[in-house]
């Protein structure tokens, strides 16, 4: 409308006047804006700065190369063997299904393998790697890789996996590795960051176990950079970190070896020590199971076929197994005595095949009675009455202390896993256990290694080796970690009068040499290698009534299972002992016939660093024997001596 | 105004327009523009793809579109303003009943290949309207309650339609600018105490009023206010841009990370981040250096616009001038306190920076009316 100058004036003075009102009110939501802008960027700006750090940096942990696991000689036992898998990131691929077939065409998958890492793909952002096959040969990898172009988003990648290339040899000492469990965790209170990398591994068993302090390291780290969805766009920087100490047992993998093949088909545990330092050269349960199964993930009818055999390959027999070491202990028996000043070396106790004590009728394992014993014979021969007679004298109580000093009944600090205490029976214990007093047949039991008497085949090689040396020698199995020895003390003297153990090393040494001595068929001829032993046959079930009457009299009739365990515990040289053997064959029948052949055998194996010499056994044995070195040597593992430089 | 007075003051026309043009403020709103694309070229990576490339284009044709209206005569915009306004009022009703669906909303209008966005049309037609009522209007009655009510309802009319759509950002430029445009046109004191009043009283009704028998808002809506207040609340929820936006600012610091190295918005923490949240990335890369820069030329801008409305000949003019400026100002202030975590998060883009098509062509236009103002304007003769 057409308005007066006049009201054009007010018009515009107006529109002026509230302009400037208005002015001022911007400026002052400027300032607010301003003051907001400098107390963000200039008062707290460090403190965003962080926040934006963290936002974008991210901690990754890089796993440590776990440490190696070498034998005296320095053959690798336990080691990292590179792992090849292929792995597949979505948004390179394009067409998932696509790249699938033509990657089904290079390497053998499964349909479930492609299933899965079908579903795998989809579940993860399209830019995280997927693991599609694991464990691949190399030449798979190489058609992989020779084929790139025609595989998108396909990258082979190399990690590092536990390997034992002794396979079952080691198994129960090294043990194996495997993912870790929430039991794992639960059971350390600062649980190392490590193992929250997925896939990491830890020992389960054995030295793998029981070293796994040395053997981890610790975990290198690298920050990376990633944005808001998790995408890594690049690496900041990298901080490698320690790899695990190697260890290194005292044994030797050859020897080991021998042992595992000379074992086979038995259920059996032999144990060979150096007599002098308690290192344990061989250790051998057998039979073995694979380790590389379980670092894999055991499948579930390979894991129950090891439950179910009856053989128990999962059980280490050596330090786990106990056995009533039956005339083994009969060492213990005649030292107690001696020691107790209860007998000397001259006197004779007549056996008549059986003795009576208090009401019951103790037999001696030969029924007919082996007339006349003094010490050594009655050790040679191993007459059962006149080990009665000095438990009668001696008593329990000082053949446990004879027991105990000569190592059986404690429990060895080795890194084995479930090692077993044995058992030293006292009236206490029979008291707290069974709620009933001790009897004079329980001693006159224990005397022959029976009744409740238990060892394991490890204290049965140390009680050899502490007969051999009079020292109270340990046993031993790591050498070294991290390439610095471990310190050896020489062990305390078992103060035990040299002539009484004179006496008790006689008796062994006929035993295995004289014509009359229960191993004398397993003697060896070439005197630096002559070896003094000790058969030992324990009961497991008396062969009952109903059995005898239907005929059965040899243990060979026997089913397997009701068969009594067989012993041998042995040193050698006899003269100058080096090492000491323990075997127990379980059900094996006799000790003479089972355990001591293998005892043999094993010896020589020790002496001679490698297989046994044949001019060693009796003339008349010969070919029977090479038969079957023959058959042992074809199972044998020709060992990587390469390893050697590893070291 | 003597007969010689009005001789020597005349209206330019022809070529000489050009001359007449507010320049200072046609080099500001280049200046500002250019810092725009700087920061889209920034946030893609160093790239003029996807976004710093078509925002020049658009700039461009903004700026012949800008100038084309400049050029226009002042009456011929007065005379279309109650048409326009009628238009696009009738385009909202299109989109409520024909419009696309995107984004969650219902925004746009298909008209064969045009894709037009109606709402921001209404922002420009709006202030005409306004404008042009109340230089029809007698100036004794601008107070009278019946003729408030009017330009009320003028205002009203598009912004619940928008509302409606819904775009909450939109509707409060289209209210706020329409309410303080009458504001400056004259109406009295009383009406915005009082409405200034009753919204004081109304907020704190509803604050007192949580956890009582007479509670206002559903609860859902309550905790929306509180993740605004404090969205240390929520921090990966709603209030998660928010506080990746103050990340980014705060973290810049007095001159920031340095161009293209603003790891927020490289590293994709930042939400929108070349369109609503695009003060943030420059926050971050130029710190408050950069940030306030770009404050002080908005100031320029308002200074140098604000002179148009004070010389502008007619009422019309300057109404029409002081509107655009007040849009302008609604535009920046909100979006920064928005991303500054001082307003509640709406979609307003940050004028002639963030990208987008729409927003830039209308405040080109809108600069384009200023500038009508300022060329058509009788002045001595040089």
């Amino acid at each position: 409308m057409k308005r007066s100058p006049k009201e054009e004036t007010d018009s515009a003075r107006l529109i002026t006047r509230r302009m400037l009102v208005l002015g001022g009110l911007k400026l002052g939501a400027m300032g607010a804006l301003v003051w907001r802008m400098q107390d963000m960027q200039l008062r707290q700006s460090d403190q965003f700065r962080l926040l934006a750090e963290e936002n974008r940096i991210n901690m990754r942990l890089i796993p440590p190369t776990r440490g190696l696991i070498h034998d005296r000689n320095g053959v690798l036992i336990a080691g990292n063997e590179q792992n090849y898998r292929i792995v597949i990131v979505r948004e390179d691929a394009g067409d998932v299904d696509m790249v699938f077939d033509r990657l089904r065409k290079l390497v053998d998958l499964s349909d479930e393998d492609i299933a899965r890492a079908r579903r795998d793909v989809m579940r993860n952002r399209p830019f995280v790697p997927v693991t599609v096959a694991e464990r691949l040969s190399w030449e798979e990898v190489a058609r992989v890789a020779a084929n790139a172009p025609a595989l998108p988003g396909i990258t082979p990648e190399v990690g590092l996996s536990r390997h034992y290339p002794l396979f079952e040899d080691m198994s129960h000492v090294v043990g194996y590795v495997g993912p870790v469990s929430e039991r794992d965790l639960e059971a350390l209170e600062v649980p190392d960051p490590v193992l929250q990398i997925p896939r990491f591994q830890i020992g389960k068993i054995g030295v793998e176990r029981a070293h796994e302090d040395n053997l981890r390291g610790s975990a290198g780290s690298r920050r990376i950079e990633v944005n808001a969805v998790g995408r890594v766009m690049r690496e900041l920087d990298r901080v490698e970190g320690t790899p695990g100490q190697n260890v290194q047992l005292t044994l030797d993998a050859r020897l080991q070896n021998f042992v595992q093949a000379r074992l086979h088909g038995e259920s059996a545990a032999v144990v060979v020590m150096d007599a002098a330092s308690g290192d344990l050269l061989a250790i051998s349960s057998s039979p073995g199971f694979d380790p590389n199964l379980f670092v894999r993930g055991i499948s579930v009818p390979d894991y129950r076929a090891l439950l179910e055999d009856p053989y128990r390959p999962l059980a280490d027999k050596t330090v786990q197994g106990m056995y009533p070491p039956g005339s083994t202990f009969k060492m213990v028996t005649a030292l107690a005595a001696l020691d107790a000043g209860e007998t000397n070396a001259n006197e004779r106790v007549f056996c008549p095949g059986h003795m009576d004590i208090s009401g019951h009728r103790f037999h001696c394992w030969r029924r007919g009675g082996h007339g006349r014993m003094n010490l050594v014979s009655a050790l040679s021969e191993s007459c059962d009455v006149y080990f009665y007679e000095m438990a009668l004298r001696v008593g329990i109580d000082r053949i446990n202390a004879m027991s105990e000093r000569l190592g059986l009944g404690i429990r060895y600090d080795l890194p084995m896993s479930a090692v077993a205490s044995g058992l030293n029976p006292t009236r206490e214990w029979k008291q707290a256990r069974r709620g009933q007093a001790w009897l004079v047949g329980d001693t006159v039991n224990a005397s022959i290694g029976q009744g409740f008497v238990l060892t394991t085949p490890l204290q049965l090689a140390v009680m050899t080796a502490r007969l051999a040396t009079n020292r109270a020698i340990l046993p031993r199995l790591v050498r070294a970690v991290g390439g610095e020895e471990l310190a050896n003390a020489e062990a305390m003297s078992l103060d035990l009068r040299p002539e009484w153990l004179a006496l008790i090393r006689r008796g062994m040494a006929e035993c295995t040499n004289h014509a009359r001595g229960t191993a004398y068929s397993s003697r060896i001829v070439t005197a630096e290698h002559r070896h003094a032993g000790k058969t030992g046959t324990s009961q497991v079930f008396s062969i009952t009534r109903a059995e005898r009457e239907a005929g059965i009299r040899r243990q060979e009739d026997l089913p397997w299972n009701r068969r009594n365990h067989a012993l041998f515990v042995a040193f050698a040289p006899e003269d100058a002992p080096r090492i000491a053997v323990s075997v127990v064959v379980e059900h094996g029948g006799g000790g003479s016939s089972a355990a001591a052949p293998i005892g043999r055998d094993v010896v020589l194996a020790a002496l001679n660093d490698g297989m046994p010499p044949l001019s060693a056994y009796p003339a008349p044995q010969r070919n029977r024997i090479e038969t079957q070195m023959r058959e042992l040597s074809a199972r044998l593992r020709p060992l990587d001596r390469d390893g050697v430089d590893q070291a | 105004m003597s007969y010689l007075e009005y001789n020597v003051k005349r209206m330019p026309t022809g070529l000489s327009k050009v001359l007449h043009l507010n320049w200072p403020l046609v080099l500001l709103i280049v200046a500002v523009a250019c810092m725009g694309f700087l920061m889209l070229y920034s946030v893609a990576g160093g790239a003029m793809r996807p976004w710093a490339d078509p925002q020049m284009k658009r700039f461009a044709v903004g700026l012949g579109l800008m100038f084309a209206i400049a050029f226009t005569p002042l009456w011929f915009w007065r005379s279309i303003a109650g048409v326009a306004y009628a238009v696009s009022v009738l385009l909202l009703l299109g989109v409520e009943f024909f419009g696309t669906v995107g984004m969650g909303a219902k925004r746009w209008l298909e008209l064969g290949p045009i894709r037009l966005q109606p709402s921001e049309l209404a922002k420009i037609t709006l202030l005409m309207a306004l404008a042009a009522y109340y230089d029809w209007l007698d100036l004794k009655r601008t107070s009278h309650p019946l003729w408030v009510f009017l330009a009320l309802l003028i205002i009203m009319i598009p912004t619940l339609l928008v509302l409606r759509q819904p775009d909450l950002g939109t509707a409060l430029l289209l209210s706020g600018g329409g309410v303080i445009l009458m504001f400056i046109a004259g109406v009295s004191w009383i009406y915005f105490a009082v409405a200034i009043g009753a919204g004081v009283g109304g907020v704190s009704l509803v604050l007192a009023s949580r956890g009582t028998e007479w509670q206002i808002l559903r609860d859902y809506q309550y905790r929306r206010i509180d993740a605004f207040l404090d969205p240390g609340i929520d921090p990966l929820g709603a209030g998660y841009h928010i506080t990746q936006a103050k990340i980014a600012m705060g973290s810049g610091g007095w001159s920031g990370r340095g161009f293209m190295e603003g790891t927020q918005s490289r590293l994709n923490f930042l939400p929108e981040k070349h369109t609503d949240f695009i003060f943030t990335t420059l926050a971050e890369e130029l710190g408050f250096v950069g940030a306030a820069t770009l404050l002080f030329l908005y100031l320029l801008i308002l200074v140098f616009a604000g002179y148009t409305v004070l010389r502008a000949a007619t009422r019309f003019g300057s109404l029409l001038a002081a509107g655009v400026i007040v849009t302008f100002f609604l535009y920046f202030s909100v979006n920064m306190a928005m991303v500054m975590g001082l307003l509640p998060v709406v979609g307003v883009p940050l004028p002639l920076v963030s990208y987008g098509g729409s927003a830039m062509l209308v405040l080109m236009i809108g600069f384009g009316l200023l500038q009508s103002a300022h060329v058509h304007c009788p002045r001595t003769r040089s």
